[in-house]
């Protein structure tokens, strides 16, 4: 097959953290809330309703632009966008047109270790739609209006991207912008960040084909598998002479393919208009600085940061897909101890699920206490005073039984003082390897740290029972 | 017909326990009873007005503080959304719509006091001048039943004229309040853009709606709307008050001295001579209190009526697209898909002229034609503005006609809408540019009414009211 160039656009929708919808004063989180009862007469559409701009969600917007290394717009204004569908009760939606709060800005992806900037076209402050249930053998269709008002920010790329694996690459360091931006929840489960891809193919270089968009992806994997789908479906159709038509489709995540939903030629004239009840809004430099003086980390600092203490890359993105655990990782132990050591604790957080869930589910005191009774045992550790299962199980006391790392390590002064006693036992029993190490016979050490660790069934740390063996022969100091 | 007291005098006599407030409700229903001919009113919620009448009376026999619009009945223009009894817009759609919260304007006027006693007949919607377009039926002029009151806002100013209140709400989207008042010899006020809050009031053109007020007296119109006015945390258009407030009864004001500009353009040959003598009269009785009148131009005041009527219908079709029978009002019951739900709803919910105007918009908003009308009258909208600010640089207020005829025959308009909408010729300006505008009954030309129409600089509302008053006098 002939060489097609893909040219992929991504449309991102990320539901804002604000307390309640973009226009109403009514609570936002709708995952735990019974159907219909985040509403107000202005989420329904009642007559007399006017939407009220959240400023929070303005905030939040705002944040997202300085993650995208741009400054929200001094002037934006909001369109409605009308179409009749019975999830959407003014028969328009407030969104922005010519006049987004966002424009320019982009997002840096690295893959195989080279960088690639992926630029922002526009991003739109906007509300979501609320969402029809279709039960199973009904005839009819149940409205949920929870979902209705709740602020988005609608991320439009520009067509950079070239393969599936890169708009792959884009959508997660999006995804984790916005979460350390602290933009939003990101919960991909219930669809708080979606993707729509917009995929051509075309032989000429700076000629585009004719574009599909597929809508509502909700997890990376399912970006790259529809964009891998499509470029394969359009690049076949092309070869065998067909023609690719200007439509949106549809992802079937059990079947792995996309099918065809509507063709754009029937799509709607959605006869946007200014909306006369939310007057444009006008952001001024005091409030940039506000808002950049609120940005938290974001994930190209960490990254820098966990490179500068040893972690490897692989166990860096490992850490940053866990965007609340990386936060209080980052926040509860960079500066605490050597570098080395809150190395140790990171690994531990990213490899043993056990200490990470239940890291994860303290409060900040108890975060705090455990990463300072984990920093001991860390340096224990580290200075080898301590063997890895022995550490291993210094954290889990620490993390389930509530131990003190000071009560920990008195036992471990207990220890070694049981161990100095297994030690001589061990030289009383085995003369002879005890003069051939006096000899200066190395190979001897090994069989009497073995017998050590028989002897303290495996509870000895062999390098200090080699110290110790050394110490009584009075070859140490 | 007796003359209610002003308002601050009602309220005050039920503050001292003079007046009971269940009498003036009874007052009120009597007179409803009375003038039913007239069918100014669309229903009457009778026991919430009993209720908080009782309330008032019990709470003034406890030596308790009332608000200052203590006991006064008044009638809300049915598209004001009001608990104890039903908000229909005149509409099918809404017939049996019983509203879950209050307008802004109706709150602040209960936590005065005041007392809702009727809710009044409209044009559907509010789209019109006559209202003849109202979906239940036509409300008649009280000085001449084979005439129009005026409208959209008919119900109340013929309320007002027919004294079952001595105040009612209106609605001013391009004349609405003015040309009622103006029709049936009584004071109209349409404040600045924003002035009232919007909230809860049925939207027809979001950034033309202006809610005002209608009464005998210009002291009792400037009264409502000082207890309507400020800024509201529902509605995000709305402004800031007046520092003092809106209340002129103890305000003075001089005419000598004062600037006033006579429209050219509202001078012009559509407006009827015996109007232009009436207006040219009441110019005169200015200029002899020692006002300074000139003729002044704004150039583009002939585009006005072209300019809104396509900012308007885009506005109405957008505000009517919630009207779906989907969660409330008109629902088809008989449809069998969703698409026959929207369309039969939507068919038999709207009248005439609401699909009219649902068309129109549609169409100046639709891709390809957008710039062509909604962009371009966009752009003359600001023209103008710029104009109103150009004059007012050289004088205090505008006068002219409301309308160009007096009221006309039922009927005589209904079937040319075109003839219908040059109604409004005289009065738009206002809503496209924002200012505040007043009417003022200045006379009678062969038994009708005529109203002097007074507009001011944006936020000049107070000013605005001092003058209407002074003149107000001039012609008692």
């Amino acid at each position: 097959m002939a060489d097609y160039i893909p040219t992929i656009g991504v449309e991102t929708h990320v539901q804002l953290k604000t307390k309640t919808k973009l226009f109403a004063a009514v609570g936002n989180d709708a995952r735990l809330a019974p159907p219909n009862t985040l509403i107000s007469h202005i989420c329904v559409g009642m007559p007399g309703a006017l939407p009220v701009l959240n400023r929070g969600a303005v905030e939040l917007a705002s944040r997202a632009a300085f993650a995208l290394n741009t400054k929200p717009q001094k002037f934006s204004r909001f369109e409605r966008k009308h179409y009749f569908y019975p999830d959407l009760p003014k028969g328009y939606q407030i969104t922005q047109l010519e006049d987004s709060i966002i424009k320019g800005g982009w997002v840096e992806i690295t893959l195989d270790g080279k960088a690639k900037r992926i630029n922002i076209e526009r991003a739109n402050l906007e509300e979501d739609a609320g969402k029809n249930i279709h039960p199973e053998g009904a005839d009819y269709t149940l409205v949920d209006l929870n979902r209705a008002g709740t602020p988005l920010l609608e991320i439009v790329s520009r067509p950079d991207i070239n393969s599936a694996v890169e708009a792959k690459t884009y959508a997660r360091e999006l995804w984790l912008l916005m979460k350390y931006a602290d933009v939003t929840d990101g919960d991909l489960y219930h669809g708080h960040v979606r993707f729509d891809v917009n995929v051509s193919v075309s032989k000429e270089v700076g000629k585009l084909g004719t574009r599909t968009e597929t809508k509502n992806l909700n997890s990376f994997r399912s970006v790259e598998a529809a964009i891998d789908y499509e470029i394969k479906r359009q690049t076949e159709l092309l070869e065998r002479g067909g023609k690719v038509i200007l439509e949106t489709r549809g992802w079937d995540e059990a079947k792995q393919k996309t099918t065809s939903q509507r063709g754009k030629e029937e799509a709607e004239d959605y006869r946007y208009m200014p909306e006369p009840d939310v007057p444009p809004l006008e952001l001024d430099e005091d409030f940039d600085k506000e808002i950049e003086k609120q940005m938290p980390v974001l994930p190209i600092e960490i990254r820098a940061q966990l490179l500068g203490i040893g972690f490897i890359k692989g166990e860096i993105e490992t850490l940053l897909d866990d965007p609340d655990l990386a936060k209080s990782y980052i926040s509860e132990t960079l500066g605490i101890g050597p570098p080395a050591a809150v190395k140790l604790f990171g690994s531990t957080l990213i490899h043993d699920a056990k200490i990470r869930e239940a890291f994860r589910a303290m409060n900040k005191q108890m975060k705090k206490d455990m990463v300072r009774n984990s920093m001991v045992a860390a340096n224990a550790s580290v200075a080898n005073q301590i063997n890895s299962s022995q550490y291993t199980n210094y954290i889990h006391q620490i993390a389930f039984s509530n131990k003190k790392a000071k009560d920990l390590l008195m036992d471990q002064i207990s220890d070694e003082a049981e161990i100095e006693k297994i030690v001589a036992k061990v030289l009383s029993d085995n003369p002879k390897a005890a003069e051939d190490v006096k000899k200066g016979e190395m190979k001897a050490i090994g069989f009497l740290v073995g017998q050590v660790m028989v002897k303290s069934k495996g509870q000895a740390n062999p390098q200090m029972a080699q110290q110790l063996i050394k110490k009584q022969l009075g070859l140490v100091g | 017909m007796d003359d209610w007291p002003a308002i601050a005098d009602i309220a005050g006599r039920v503050q001292k326990g003079e007046l009971k407030a269940v009498d003036l409700m009874k007052h009120s229903f009597d007179m409803i009873a009375r003038t039913k001919e007239f069918e100014a009113i669309i229903s009457v919620p009778e026991a919430r007005a009993m209720a908080r009448a009782k309330e008032i009376d019990a709470k003034v026999a406890k030596g308790g503080k009332v608000g200052r619009l203590a006991g006064v009945p008044f009638v809300a223009k049915d598209n004001f959304l009001t608990f104890g009894g039903k908000t229909t817009a005149a509409s099918h759609m809404l017939e049996n719509f019983e509203a879950p919260y209050q307008a802004t304007a109706v709150n602040k006027l209960e936590i005065e006091g005041a007392i809702c006693v009727a809710k009044a007949n409209l044009d559907a919607w509010a789209h019109g001048s006559s209202t003849e377009n109202s979906d239940f039926f036509v409300t008649k002029n009280p000085y001449d039943k084979t005439r129009v009151p005026g409208g959209s806002s008919g119900g109340s100013a013929t309320s007002v004229a027919l004294k079952i209140a001595p105040f009612a709400t209106g609605t001013d989207t391009g004349s609405s309040v003015r040309l009622p008042a103006a029709f049936c010899n009584v004071v109209g006020l349409k404040p600045t853009y924003g002035a009232v809050s919007r909230s809860g009031v049925v939207a027809m053109a979001s950034s033309l709606d202006v809610i005002g007020s209608l009464a005998g007296t210009v002291e009792d119109a400037a009264l409502v709307f000082d207890v309507m006015a400020g800024t509201d945390e529902l509605d995000s258009t709305t402004i800031e008050r007046d520092p003092k407030g809106y209340d002129i009864q103890s305000a003075t004001f001089d005419l000598r001295g004062s600037k006033i500009g006579v429209i050219k353009e509202y001078m012009g040959p559509e407006v009827e001579e015996t109007v232009k003598k009436q207006i040219n009269g009441a110019i005169k009785q200015l200029a002899e209190a020692g006002a300074q009148i000139s003729e002044v131009s704004i150039p583009s005041l002939p585009f006005s009526l072209a300019v809104y009527y396509i900012i308007c219908p885009a506005e109405v079709s957008s505000n009517l697209a919630r009207y779906d029978g989907q969660r409330y009002g008109l629902s088809a019951s008989d449809a069998k898909e969703l698409e026959d739900s929207y369309n039969l709803s939507r068919e038999r919910g709207f009248g005439a002229e609401a699909k009219r105007r649902i068309m129109i918009g549609s169409h100046v908003l639709s891709s390809g034609y957008y710039d062509a009308y909604y962009k371009k009258a966009q752009t003359v909208r600001t023209k103008l503005i710029n104009e109103y600010e150009a004059v007012f640089k050289n004088v205090d207020f505008l006068v002219g006609p409301v309308s160009p005829t007096p009221p006309f025959k039922i009927g005589a308009r209904a079937k040319d809408p075109l003839q219908m909408y040059l109604s409004d010729l005289l009065m738009v300006g206002s809503n496209i540019t924002g200012v505040p505008s007043i009417s003022v009954p200045a006379g009678f030309s062969n038994d009708l009414p005529v109203g002097l129409q007074i507009i001011a600089p944006m936020r000049a509302d107070r000013q605005l009211l001092s003058f209407a008053k002074a003149f107000e006098g001039l012609s008692k």
